[in-house]
Order: C-alpha cells, then sequence, then structure tokens
C-alpha cells in the first residue's frame, strides 16, 4: 500500500513535470510564430531571402546573440528594437525552440 | 464589394437563412475531427488555416473560403505602380494550403447562423463547423462619396488599395499621363488599411516620374492633420528626393468626387487631376455585418486579444484589418499574419477544453520603400495587458529606422518572400 501510495505520488509529479513542460512548448512555439514573418516558419527561412537560418541553430549562440542586441552592443536596423519587448525568460524559451527544429 | 451585389448577398442570404441552413446545421454524425471554418485568405485568414493544420499536425479539419482564385499581396504593390516590380511576382495560387490540407473553396459566404454553425455560401454549398474564424478585410466608405455611387466612376478613379486589377490600372494611368500631369492622390481618415501606403505610394510614384516625366507634379491630399506614419522619413524623404514634385496638404478631406473631370472635391476648393487615385474612408468587410458581430464606432469589429474572439459572438474569432485595434497597433499585412497565429493557437486551445494564452505577444514591422533603393521602417512589439484588457505596446520596444537605407529595402524584399511562405507556402 505504501508503495502503491509512492507511486501514486510520483504520478502526479510526472504528469505535473510534463504539463509544465507541455505549456512552456507551446508558449515557446508561439512565441516563435512571432519571429516567422521575417526568419520562416520556425526558423525555416526562405532560402532566397538571404536571411539566416535560425531552425537548428545553437541555443546558446543564438541567446548571446539576441542579448548582444538588446544591451546595443551589436547594432542593428530592427532587432535592437524588437528584441526589447520580451523578457530574458521569453527569450531563453524562444532559442530552445528554434534549436530543436530540424 | 458594389451596392448591386451587397443587396443581392442581402436577399439570398435571407432566402438560404429560411430555408437550406438548418438542414445543414451542425457537422456531419461520421466526422469526428474539429473542424474550424476560416473565411477570408488575405494575410490574417489564411496564415490561421496554415498554422491550425500545422499545430495540429494535421489533426484538425481546416476549410478556408476565399472569393479569389490568387491572393496578390498589397505589401510591395506600389512598386508595381512605380514599375519596378510586376504583379505576377506578387500573386499566388492557394496551392501551398492546399498541400496542407486546407480545403480551399472559392466562393462568398451569404449567410452565416452562428447558433446553429454553419454558413451558406453563393455557389449554394452550406459548411457546418466547429469554430469559425472571419478575416473580412476591409470595405470601402463608398457611400461617402456620391459621385463614385457608380461602378464607371470607380473604373475611372481608382483605389488600388486591395493590390489586383486596380493595381495595374492604376499604373495604366500613370503611364499614360502627360509629363506635366499632376497625379493627385487622396489619403482617408486614419484608421485605415497600411498607414504609411499611401505616402509610400507617393514616393515610388515621385521616383518613377523624377526619371520619366520630369515636369509631372504629386499632390497628397491628407485628411489627416499630418503624415499618419514615419512623418519624419517621409518628410525628409520628400524634401531630399522630390523637392517641387511632391507637394503635401493636411487636412483635405475629401467630400466628393467628379468621376468624369477626375476632380476632388474638397471642402473649400476642387482639385483637377490628370490621375486622381482616391482611397476611400474604410470599415471592417462586409462579412462582420453579415455576422452581426459588435463594431466600434459602427465599423471595426470589436476583439478579445487573448483568443480574437468577437466580443459579442464568442465562437467566431476575427483577425486583421476588420478588427477595432489596440492602441498604436497598425493595420498592417504583418499583424494580420501575426493576430492569425494568435487566434490558431487559441482555437487550439479551445478545442482541447483548456483556455488560450493569457499573455499573448504581436510584433509588427512595417517597410516603406522611399525609392526603388530605399527603404525605413517602424517596429512595435505587443503585450496583453490584464487590466486594461487591450494589447499595449511594450514601452522601449519599436521604433523607426534612423534614415532612408539601401540595406532595409533589401531586407524588406526579404520579409516578404518570408512572410508570404509564412502565410500560404
Amino acid at each position: 500500500m505504501k508503495r502503491l501510495h509512492f507511486s501514486l505520488v510520483a504520478l502526479a509529479c510526472l504528469t505535473t513535470a510534463w504539463s509544465v513542460a507541455a505549456q512552456d512548448d507551446t508558449l515557446a512555439r508561439n512565441l516563435v510564430a512571432t519571429c516567422a514573418n521575417c526568419h520562416g516558419t520556425d526558423g525555416h527561412a526562405v532560402k532566397a531571402s538571404g536571411m539566416e537560418a535560425l531552425a537548428g541553430a545553437d541555443a546558446a549562440k543564438t541567446l548571446q546573440k539576441l542579448h548582444e542586441f538588446k544591451s546595443g552592443v551589436r547594432p542593428t536596423t530592427v532587432m535592437q528594437q524588437i528584441v526589447k519587448g520580451y523578457t530574458d525568460e521569453e527569450l531563453a524559451l524562444i532559442v530552445g525552440y528554434l534549436a530543436r527544429q530540424k | 464589394m458594389d451596392d448591386r451585389r451587397r443587396s443581392f448577398i442581402r436577399r439570398a442570404g435571407a432566402a438560404a437563412l429560411a430555408g437550406a441552413l438548418p438542414t445543414y446545421a451542425g457537422r456531419s454524425s461520421a466526422a469526428t475531427r474539429a473542424h474550424v471554418l476560416v473565411v477570408g485568405g488575405g494575410f490574417g485568414g489564411a496564415t490561421a488555416a496554415r498554422y491550425l493544420r500545422l499545430w495540429s499536425e494535421g489533426l484538425v479539419e481546416v476549410t478556408l473560403v476565399e472569393a479569389n482564385r490568387e491572393f496578390v499581396s498589397c505589401p510591395l504593390s506600389n512598386l508595381v505602380l512605380a514599375g519596378e516590380r510586376e504583379l505576377a511576382d506578387l500573386s499566388f495560387a492557394y496551392d501551398g494550403l492546399r498541400r496542407r490540407g486546407v480545403r480551399v473553396v472559392h466562393d462568398t459566404v451569404i449567410a452565416l447562423d452562428p447558433v446553429k454553425r454553419a454558413v451558406g455560401l453563393l455557389g449554394g454549398e452550406r459548411i457546418g463547423y466547429d469554430r469559425l474564424l472571419l478575416a473580412p478585410g476591409v470595405d470601402f466608405a463608398y457611400e461617402d462619396l456620391p459621385g463614385l455611387q457608380a461602378a464607371p466612376a470607380r473604373e475611372h478613379v481608382l483605389h488600388a488599395w486591395k493590390a489586383g486589377p486596380q493595381t495595374l490600372s492604376l499604373r495604366r494611368q500613370l503611364a499614360a499621363m502627360p509629363d506635366g500631369g499632376v497625379f493627385a492622390i487622396t489619403v482617408p481618415l486614419a484608421p485605415y488599411r497600411c498607414p504609411p501606403g499611401p505616402y509610400e505610394r507617393a514616393s515610388v510614384v515621385a521616383a518613377y516620374l523624377k526619371a520619366h516625366k520630369p515636369r509631372a507634379k504629386i499632390l497628397v491630399l491628407d485628411a489627416n492633420a499630418e503624415i499618419v506614419s514615419k512623418k519624419g522619413l517621409f518628410g525628409k524623404a520628400w524634401a531630399e528626393l522630390y523637392p517641387n514634385l511632391i507637394e503635401y496638404r493636411p487636412n483635405c478631406e475629401l467630400r466628393d468626387v467628379h468621376a468624369a473631370t477626375r476632380t476632388a472635391i474638397l471642402d473649400f476648393e476642387q482639385v483637377r487631376a490628370d490621375v486622381l487615385n482616391v482611397i476611400p474612408n474604410q470599415r471592417a468587410g462586409e462579412l462582420a455585418r453579415l455576422a452581426e458581430l459588435r463594431l466600434v464606432n459602427q465599423r471595426w469589429v470589436d476583439v478579445d486579444w487573448r483568443s480574437m474572439e468577437s466580443t459579442s459572438h464568442p465562437g467566431i474569432h476575427v483577425v486583421g484589418d476588420a478588427t477595432f485595434a489596440a492602441p498604436a497597433m497598425p493595420k498592417s499585412g504583418h499583424l494580420a499574419n501575426q493576430q492569425g497565429k494568435l487566434a490558431a493557437a487559441a482555437i487550439l486551445e479551445l478545442l482541447a477544453g483548456r483556455s488560450p494564452s493569457p499573455t499573448p505577444v504581436l510584433t509588427n514591422t512595417c517597410y516603406s520603400f522611399l525609392d526603388a533603393r530605399n527603404a525605413v521602417h517602424v517596429a512595435s512589439v505587443h503585450r496583453y495587458d490584464a487590466g486594461q484588457k487591450t494589447m499595449l505596446p511594450v514601452a522601449g520596444a519599436g521604433g523607426l529606422s534612423v534614415a532612408r537605407n539601401e540595406f532595409e529595402a533589401k531586407i524588406a524584399a526579404a520579409w516578404a518572400l518570408n512572410i508570404w511562405a509564412d502565410t500560404l507556402a
């Protein structure tokens, strides 16, 4: 009985963890959709556009770039203005989701 | 839509609702998958249809009803007027969406029953749905302009504000205009589709005239008190690139038009032009009225920004230019695409019995060409504010180009390729 009780607790924890992860994934997906107009669906930019492919890009590198846009270290035309609309947590979700795209 | 067609639609719609619709109410009993019906295949509706298929991994059935066989991009269409692009380059069939499993029906909705959840089409088909997404776009308020009531007058005095045949007709008028002629363009009262668009049009047409008809002039007759968008950037470009070519007149609300003589009738004067381009006042497309959705100022659909649902008709989602915009949110193709994705995400959550995200984010980026090689942008990020129950621009984010530049003209072209694919591929 004790063992069963433990299993149920473990199961509940697992379920909670799964649903939080699922929610985060949906949030990341939705945030990445706001990038798609310029960078392609899920980071798959149209080749002929010459935009850098973000799908499958290394998360740490992309995140560093975004932070450099935010701080102004890396000057741009539009990204420095747009990146300021997102929290650091959101940027982390975005680069993680993009890195997982094939 | 002309009045004849609209009144036909009213009559036919009433007949369809009175008779045939109830038979088709609800969904076929064999169907087990949720079915979302999207009406309107512009940037908003097409994007929503595409992402509903993508994000449900094909589990949600999607039907798109769109009258036109081709999507024609308004962005970049001013360059067609300037002879720098072909309209064919901006025109796309809906094959990409079909390949994603969207059933695309080229027809017009003439009846809508939100209780029975079904629509009737002009061609006779009835379509039931679980959730409905409307992307009605804008209609022109021709009732404000008695001189443009008749269809022939509208062939003569063009809007070219929905890219397509009118874009080509206006291009022909400009090409036929004599050197020394006057091109007058009237700007409607805000809000209207694409706030910087009329000024971009004046700019790129000026570039064309400067090269080909150097004695011609452009008159911008603006109903607004000042340039509505990117004011400083347009003002500077006009002074530096087109001195004595573009004349800008604020507070010039168009009262009527004498089409035969291409005369714009203002409060205190009449302006005769060789080519008169009237961009009329605008409101949500007819579909919004057909659905009897709550309108703000009798013009724009009031929506809940967490789901893009009509505030009067939960279950009916509305995206794009037809919506009553949140503060500082322009009516742009970019935002229509973004709203399409917001609505798609919300619809999938609602179909799964969950709540949509309480904190949606939208961005806007809008490029304007000043000539074929130089462009500028305006950008913004908008987040849902639970206290004010609307989207608010994020303070400190967004902004304008510092100056016109060639790099952003290339980025604008790249943006177009990617947003077209994100909407239709």
